[in-house]
């Protein structure tokens, strides 16, 4: 039986289609995909992400311990800053992908995938060392509310909640937290936004004053091809216990720059990044008609090459792009099997919203 | 929505009307495209195409899956929906009108009146497919 997050009751009332999604019952669009990904593009939308779990590393040990734990450095952190990061097993893997916050020296929050959240908190168990408390708060809902309008809607949503967290004063990649209010100015679209953790007793009236602020829901539909045109990751998809950060077109995640520091997978990354790997990330963009999708072969010259580990349909593009692993240097272009066809496409840079 | 009494359907969800002419319009029901979600390119079939009933002819594309189009009787292809091109959507608003996709010449028009009606249709839907 999945598990329903606070705002389950506002989705049907919203006329979300709802699926399961890693065990949870969740809107995959509210009508039509496209227009929510466009409203995030040209407006604002919000999408329930109370399903990532939360992860608060507290303890005089908090800040060494994570620097031991992830590839990114927490060191250059200052209090109310967020930085991406990966946690990688010691042959560099990827175990998952994350977002941590530092609130103080001795106090960190975390956010990670739902499909990863019992390998994450056994991984972070088993490497438990020194005084760190490992805690997952309970009665925690997750919004995030994206696109150039988020700013103001979500000022004056808060504003109708008597919250007065001055959302404008946030710097991209900074945080406020505000009595129960946790407020981050991230999100996971490529576009100007926020990520707010509060408590999920005000789940449906904070939904409610988004929408009255004018901010449309959104579903995963339209999170996944948000995400993809802004060439980010995705876990399970693009990132994998197989292959590393730097393999997976996102090694600038891994700090090398401090020599002293001993992370988890530290030798084979540091070892990547000096020397560069076959396999890598590219990014691709269908010359034809058609779709790419994920586990769609790449060819180059006749030969298989890669896999696609993210396709879809870009709205903003008007043509299919796709994130693939490869492991022989691609110039210009490749070869996508589409439905037994072989498709031409481009290889460009990320993100892919540059080329609208 | 409801399914217009007159059309006749198929299991792999295309419907069916007969026109004044004896040529057949095809198109994808409502509970396909709401199944497919919002569609984003249509592959028409060529037009003056033989086909065996049950044959692959077409192919909507979704932001979800590809989807092949069956003719739903033997016959002609002799037109296709033209406005498909620009806009996919127009399955989605207008699955039983604007949304058309193909017209057909069928050999044999009574074998369209051996294909589903509504009724038989929804409750085979209902069923789980």
């Amino acid at each position: 039986m999945s598990k329903q997050t606070p705002f389950y009751q506002s989705h049907h009332d919203a006329g979300a289609k709802i699926v399961d999604f890693h065990g949870w019952q969740l809107p995959i669009h509210y009508g039509s995909q496209i227009e929510e990904h466009h409203s995030v593009r040209n407006a604002a939308g919000l999408f329930d992400v109370s399903h990532m779990c939360v992860v608060d590393i507290v303890g005089n040990d908090a800040q060494p311990w994570l620097q031991m734990l992830l590839t990114n450095d927490v060191g250059k952190l200052q209090p109310f800053q967020a930085l991406y990061s990966c946690m990688c097993n010691e042959q560099g893997g990827v175990i998952d992908d994350l977002i941590v916050y530092k609130v103080s020296d001795i106090r960190f929050r975390l956010v990670v995938n739902a499909g990863t959240r019992e390998k994450d908190l056994a991984w972070m168990k088993q490497h438990r060392s020194g005084d760190i408390d490992i805690n997952v708060p309970n009665n925690l809902c997750m919004l995030a509310v994206q696109g150039p309008d988020a700013p103001n809607k979500t000022a004056v949503a808060l504003d109708s909640m008597g919250q007065n967290i001055d959302v404008h004063a946030l710097t991209r990649f900074s945080a406020v937290e505000q009595s129960d209010w946790f407020v981050g100015r991230t999100g996971y679209t490529g576009e100007d936004g926020f990520e707010l953790i509060f408590p999920a007793e005000l789940a449906p009236i904070f939904f409610n004053a988004l929408l009255d602020a004018g901010v449309k829901p959104c579903g995963l539909g339209a999170r996944d091809t948000l995400r993809l045109e802004a060439g980010m990751c995705l876990y399970g998809q693009d990132l994998d216990e197989d292959h590393s950060p730097v393999q997976s077109g996102i090694g600038w995640a891994v700090d090398v720059r401090d020599a002293n520091r001993q992370f988890i997978g530290r030798d084979v990354l540091y070892e990547q990044k000096a020397t560069g790997t076959e396999v890598h990330q590219v990014a691709l963009v269908l010359n034809q008609r058609g779709v790419m999708r994920a586990g769609q072969e790449v060819q180059a010259t006749g030969n298989r090459v890669g896999v696609v580990t993210s396709g879809g349909f870009s709205p903003s593009l008007q043509k299919s792009i796709a994130l693939a692993r490869v492991n022989k240097p691609l110039k210009s272009g490749c070869d996508v099997i589409i439905r037994d066809k072989p498709c031409a496409a481009n290889v460009v840079k990320l993100p892919f919203t540059q080329y609208q | 929505m409801e399914i217009p009494g007159e059309l006749r359907l198929v299991a792999t969800h295309e419907w069916v009307r007969i026109n004044d002419d004896g040529t057949i319009t095809v198109g994808i029901t409502e509970h396909a495209q709401e199944q497919l979600g919002d569609l984003v390119f249509v592959e028409t079939p060529e037009i003056d195409m033989e086909c065996k009933a049950e044959q692959p002819v077409a192919v909507v594309e979704s932001v979800k899956a590809a989807s092949d189009l069956y003719a739903p009787v033997a016959g002609n292809i002799i037109d296709t929906n033209a406005d498909l091109a620009d806009s996919p959507e127009l399955i989605n608003d207008s699955p039983y009108e604007n949304g058309w996709i193909f017209k057909m010449q069928p050999d044999d028009v009574s074998d369209v009146e051996n294909l589903m009606d509504p009724d038989d249709y929804s409750a085979m839907v209902e069923a789980g497919d």
